[in-house]
């Protein structure tokens, strides 16, 4: 029986009872009964799309389910607002960071008091507490940009723990932190837990769940499809429970995904493996950068004096910690941003001066990292967001008018050839799940005589099948004749797919690795180490 | 297919009860309101109707919708972009004022129809260029324009108190006013009506701007802009001289309100005047969700209100100024019929958390009370 309890006598911290929750052309929760214990860490394993982000904007109070109860301590609760979660101590640490930027940890932790006088004093004392038992350190008055991701993540942990909280969520609190920060992070998680709080995991990582989770639950397709407890963990082999979780979580698609390994590597059960075969590309030069820097008033740091040749079939990879101008560099890329000196050419001609819309149009296209409020317009149809970047264009529009049987059926096509998952081209982007967002998006920018494609952290988030269909479509790309430029923050990634990758540090280009084989990621490592002086390692 | 179509029946059902309710509640908390000062609200609702479309008074409520009906469009425009032109007085009656101070001479010295053509194209002008300043701010500098057009506004108003007082004084009266424009030059009727040819125009305005937002290449990229600058720089949509260009299209319809209004109904201006036509429609431009078309039923509601509502009160024996409470009570219901909506589509619960325990509360102290022996 899924769900249903370990042994214990004591009742559960909060009881899940058939959770069902439909979206419009989705069921996200169907049925879905859990029990949390205090002290115990619950792993929720699924892909994305599995319903675990509906499972929790539930438990978190910013959405109601269709049907079924939820119990704390044994008393039925209806949690239909993030108040109401908050007094009944649930805290959720979300994917995305929620911290504001400008303002100082102390500041940021006080954002939810409600009243009349901040009381600065207790808040720090409440700090301490709180960073003595998550084992760091934290300045109360650094800005919250001017913290590693880790630390930023230890803060959030914090906010979430602010008001005395019985359960902690994590949101995919791994997806974006270095092997070292989440060392930290688990051993935080085993500090909070003796204390006797609850803690629900959230992860599509097998490896993750198996070391850290005390029980753990696979979500598929909305259902509960597995539950193993605390005593299934402890008398099953490692090799048992990690196919029976695969089995739960692909189910019969595990034939489809291929065979038991790729379904493990799928799962990031095993380490990733780096496939590093030598590659010479002997193309002519496609996109050129001399000696280019951004202008323009921005917040980010600027671009300085980069100089790189990208040829046809390649894939070059630029590596570098988050932030240091992977998005001006992109944007210089795409005519997004202003070039202050220095020349960009394609082909021969020099395109410093051109804008978005006639690069598009000569093929440099740009798959942002910012899927949902940048690369697409969430309220507008999916037909609609496949062809934004050529409004107002033949076939489309025609004598100034809309066509919009030509809008659908360019949508149907991409929807086919892409397998972009959506009830139809008429649905609001929005709703999709961001694998698909970025479908949509890939579809858009590869297709129509794309010739060099920007990619900014382009499987950010999404789940591995994702993933590797993403890693397809670029090496497809170049296969045929493309370019890409590959800016990301996994190393995994930038050595299985560039033929040669740039290390970009402070907005400058500080290196660059062959692909040939002999420990890239290392070398790469070392000039990104070199290079910079903050982050956390 | 038939699927779809009744998901779509079931759509514009709940869109057409969410734009309707707020009127109707506000209707009907006014009538309380009535009841309670010890008028007559049956009496008085009927009075509306009766002054407003019974008999000939359909025309006058034809003619007020004329203006209203432009300058929604002129809102609709600028608000799709997520720009807040409030400055639509200032706009308005600058470009009044240059219609009603040079009507007289200029009809005089060629013809009527060379002076509604030069002298409407004159106040698209002043509308759209008095949104410059405001509409240069906010795209160089990300200015919150809803500060500067209001500042400008009023700048415009005491500027055309200016205008009128040093340049276009009538000097055959000693009120500060403009000449009148001559009845029998004014803009013809529409024929077999009392109703002049503006309200014609204003329904064409309509017409062409539903299609540009909703069937062009322009409308798209509005939509575009509208929802995430972000994206509309990502896509190629230069911001600024979309700014500047939305704002000046919502000007000149606001300018071109003014001709017609001028030309159409009153022919003349005096100082202090200010018909603050736009403060009325804003919550209808909202509650026909910004689109033009969709604006003419609710633009028409209010005319008929006004025009009946005013002679109504007066037979009645309250002051006219009780069309503003209706006015502020469909906001205010607009406000909670939006609350619950966004809270349905959550799928969230309809009321209040906080709300819900305070009521509670009381039952569930009497329960646990009445549970001991």
């Amino acid at each position: 029986m899924p769900g249903t309890t370990d042994n214990s006598e004591e009742p559960a911290l909060i009881a899940l009872h058939g959770i069902t929750k439909a979206f419009p052309g989705v069921i996200a929760n169907n049925d879905i009964s859990l029990e949390l214990f205090a002290g115990q860490v619950h792993c929720l394993l699924g892909e994305n799309g599995a319903g675990k982000s509906t499972l929790i904007s539930i438990l978190a109070g910013l959405q109601m389910p269709d049907s079924g109860t939820i119990e704390v301590l044994g008393k039925p609760v209806v949690i239909g607002s993030p108040r109401i979660a908050m007094r009944l101590g649930i805290g959720v640490v979300h994917q995305h960071s929620t911290l504001v930027p400008t303002l100082s940890v102390i500041e940021n932790l006080m954002l939810g008091e409600s009243g009349l006088r901040l009381r600065e004093k207790q808040a720090k004392d409440r700090l301490e507490e709180l960073s003595e038992l998550l084992g760091t350190k934290i300045n109360p008055h650094s800005a919250a940009r001017d913290l590693g991701l880790g630390q930023q993540q230890q803060v959030e942990i914090a906010k979430a723990m602010w008001t005395g909280t019985q359960l902690l969520i994590l949101d995919e609190p791994t997806s974006m932190l270095t092997p070292s920060a989440i060392d930290n992070l688990a051993e935080s998680l085993e500090r909070v837990k003796a204390r006797g709080i609850g803690i629900v995991f959230i992860t599509h990582k097998l490896r993750e769940a198996y070391r850290m989770g005390d029980c753990v639950t696979v979500l598929r397709g909305g259902r509960n499809v597995a539950f193993l407890s605390r005593d299934n963990l402890r008398d099953l082999s490692e090799e048992d429970v990690k196919s029976s979780i695969l089995r739960a979580m692909f189910g019969e698609d595990l034939s489809a995904v291929g065979n038991a390994d790729q379904a493990a590597e799928l799962a990031g059960a095993s380490e990733a493996r780096r496939e590093t075969r030598a590659r010479v590309v002997d193309g002519a030069v496609r996109l050129q950068f001399a000696g280019v820097s951004s202008g323009g008033r921005s917040m980010d740091t600027p671009v300085k004096d980069v100089s790189f040749e990208l040829r046809s079939g390649e894939i070059l990879g630029i590596a570098g910690i988050d932030g240091h101008g992977q998005v001006p560099l992109a944007e210089l890329a795409a005519g997004q941003r202003s070039v202050s000196s220095g020349t960009i050419t394609l082909e021969a001609e020099d395109i410093t001066r051109m804008g978005v819309r006639a690069r598009q149009a000569a093929g440099v296209r740009y798959v942002t990292d910012d899927r949902l409020h940048e690369g697409t317009v969430p309220n507008l149809s999916v037909a609609l967001n496949l062809m934004l970047k050529r409004i107002g264009q033949a076939p489309f529009w025609r004598f100034g008018q809309i066509n919009n049987k030509a809008i659908d059926n360019h949508a149907q096509g991409l929807i086919d050839k892409y397998s972009i998952r959506t009830p139809s081209s008429h649905t609001r982007v929005g709703t999709l799940s961001g694998g698909n967002i970025q479908k949509v998006l890939l579809a858009r920018e590869l297709e129509g005589g794309a010739r060099v494609v920007v990619v900014n952290k382009p499987t950010a988030g999404l789940d591995l099948k994702t993933v590797r269909l993403v890693h397809e479509m670029l090496q497809d790309f170049v296969d045929t004749g493309g370019s890409v430029l590959l800016i990301s923050t996994e190393m995994d990634e930038l050595v299985e797919l560039s033929h040669r990758i740039a290390i970009l540090s402070r907005g400058r280009l500080v290196g660059m690795v062959e692909n040939d084989g002999a420990d890239v990621a290392e070398r790469v490592g070392v000039f990104m180490t070199g290079g910079s002086s903050d982050g956390e390692e | 297919m038939a699927k779809s179509d009744q998901g779509r029946l079931r759509s514009v059902s709940y869109l057409l009860i969410r734009s309707v309710l707020p009127i109707l509640m506000a209707l009907v908390v006014a009538g309380i309101l009535l009841v309670i000062i010890g008028k007559d609200p049956i009496g008085f609702y009927i009075g509306v109707f009766q002054n407003g479309i019974m008999g000939d008074n359909w025309q006058h409520s034809l003619v007020m919708m004329t203006p209203l009906l432009l300058i929604a469009i002129g809102l609709i425009v600028a608000f799709r972009g997520q720009l807040w032109n409030l400055g639509y007085d200032g706009q308005f009656l600058l470009a009044g004022v240059v219609v009603a101070g040079l009507a007289p001479q200029l009809i005089e010295a060629t013809s009527p129809g060379v002076a509604y053509l030069l002298l409407t194209i004159a106040a698209v002008v002043v509308g759209a260029a008095w949104t410059y300043i405001p509409a240069h701010l906010k795209a160089r500098f990300g200015t919150n324009e809803i500060i500067t057009t209001l500042v400008m506004s009023i700048i415009g108003v005491g500027l055309t108190n200016i205008l009128i007082h040093y340049f276009f004084q009538d000097p055959s009266v000693r009120t500060p006013r403009t000449s009148s424009i001559p009845m029998d030059v004014m803009l013809p009727y529409i024929p077999g009506t009392h109703v002049h040819v503006g309200f014609i125009i204003a329904i064409i305005a309509a017409i062409v701007f539903q299609f540009i937002l909703k069937r062009t290449s322009f409308g798209l990229r509005l939509d575009v802009f509208g929802a995430s600058p972000k994206s509309a720089r990502h896509v190629g949509i230069k911001s600024g001289r979309m700014i500047i260009l939305l704002f000046a299209i919502s000007g000149g319809l606001i300018g071109l309100a003014a001709s017609m209004d001028i030309f159409g109904q009153w022919g003349y201006m005096r100082t202090n005047w200010n018909p603050a036509y736009g403060d009325e429609i804003v919550p209808f431009v909202f509650l026909a969700r910004l689109s033009p078309l969709g604006a003419i039923p609710f633009i028409a509601f209010y005319s008929v209100f006004a025009t009946g509502g005013m002679i109504a009160s007066q037979e009645a024996g309250f002051s006219s100024q009780f069309l503003k409470v209706i006015v502020a009570l469909i906001l205010i219901f607009m406000a909670i019929t939006e609350y619950i909506g966004t809270k349905r589509d959550l799928g969230q619960s309809y009321l209040p958390d906080e709300l819900k325990e305070t009521i509670k509360r009381p039952f569930a102290n009497f329960a646990s009370r009445g549970g001991k022996p």
